[in-house]
């Protein structure tokens, strides 16, 4: 069985689609760690800037699993390695 | 054929989001293409070189109380050695150069989008050379500064040395960290570039000031957090592998 070209790059997009639902986690982590860091300035407003910094550098390191699903994304939408 | 849906909104070019080739040469049998990346990065490279001269420049009669450009260049070299202060100890001054320039480039190369380049950090290609400077600085460290039998009992660690069996893991896991650390970089403003080039695109008519404020986000919150990213967990991965050192 051969499928035709847009066959191939209608799935390409919808794989593009499911791709990018790995933004979920996250954001479920990103918000954990924000509600955190106000938890944790709250109960220590002397330490804001520390917290803060540690905050974003945690949530940039969460942040990479769902890039990846972004870059499988971005590579099945624009370069195409399937058609 | 392409981006159908795009491309049918009228005049939109996927490639005007892309890396795409200015000029062929030659080089030996191979063919190089010089890409918008590499302009970028040549128009970066001379703004930051015409502002190191004129500092230069300025700093040959720098005075106690300074003012003007004096100042602004103190503040910013304090801030970068301060940064490297706060999260490397002692070890710090070694590294005020590399981390500085790290800094410094990659947050001028994430800001560019604001001045109409294409981000040269947009580009793997640029991304993973640094990543892997930083691998090759934490490995140099780490041999340097542990002891080599400290090094295969590290390398072995929830097992006993004597059991090499987590070895293979370990070193798998060493070598994702340039992957990773470029790979973040990468994704983030690329995804961001492809964001803005997809609301001039789509939007054309609609697109008046108002992605001003997404130029805000996605260039300068995005890009200045990215960069201090980079920089924090480049000296985080080599003041671990220095140790106390």
């Amino acid at each position: 069985m051969d499928f035709n070209e847009n066959f191939v790059l209608g799935c390409s997009a919808i794989g593009a689609g499911l791709a990018v639902i790995a933004g979920i986690g996250p954001g479920v982590g990103q918000g954990i760690a924000a509600g955190h860091g106000a938890a944790a300035v709250g109960r220590n407003p002397g330490a804001r800037s520390e917290i803060m910094s540690t905050m974003l550098l945690g949530q940039a390191v969460a942040e990479t699993t769902g890039l990846y699903g972004l870059l499988v994304a971005m590579l099945l939408l624009f370069v195409k390695p399937l058609v | 054929m392409g981006c159908g849906i795009l491309l049918s909104s009228g005049g939109f070019d996927s490639n005007s989001f892309m890396i795409h080739g200015i000029f062929k040469y030659s080089f030996f049998g191979h063919e190089v293409w010089i890409t918008n990346t590499h302009v970028s990065i040549l128009i970066i490279l001379i703004l930051l070189t015409v502002f190191a001269i004129l500092v230069g420049n300025r700093f040959k009669k720098a005075e106690m109380e300074p003012k003007g450009l004096q100042n602004v260049a103190e503040l910013i070299v304090e801030f970068l050695d301060g940064i490297v202060d706060k999260s490397m100890g002692k070890a710090a001054p070694r590294y005020y150069n590399y981390i500085g320039t790290l800094f410094v480039f990659i947050l001028v190369s994430n800001i560019s989008g604001l001045l109409g380049l294409r981000p040269p950090t947009a580009d793997y290609g640029v991304t993973l050379p640094m990543g892997i400077l930083t691998f090759i600085l934490v490995h140099y460290a780490e041999v340097r500064y542990t002891k080599p039998k400290d090094l295969w009992k590290d390398k072995c660690s929830p097992m006993p040395p004597w059991l090499p069996i987590w070895l293979p893991i370990n070193i798998i896991s060493d070598l994702a960290v340039p992957i990773s650390l470029s790979l973040r970089l990468f994704a983030n403003v690329l995804s961001g570039t492809i964001m803005m080039a997809l609301v001039y695109g789509l939007l054309k008519w609609i697109a008046l000031a108002w992605p001003a404020a997404l130029h805000v986000y996605f260039d300068l919150f995005s890009g200045a957090i990215q960069t201090y990213v980079f920089c924090m967990l480049t000296m985080t991965y080599i003041s671990n592998a220095r140790g106390d050192a």
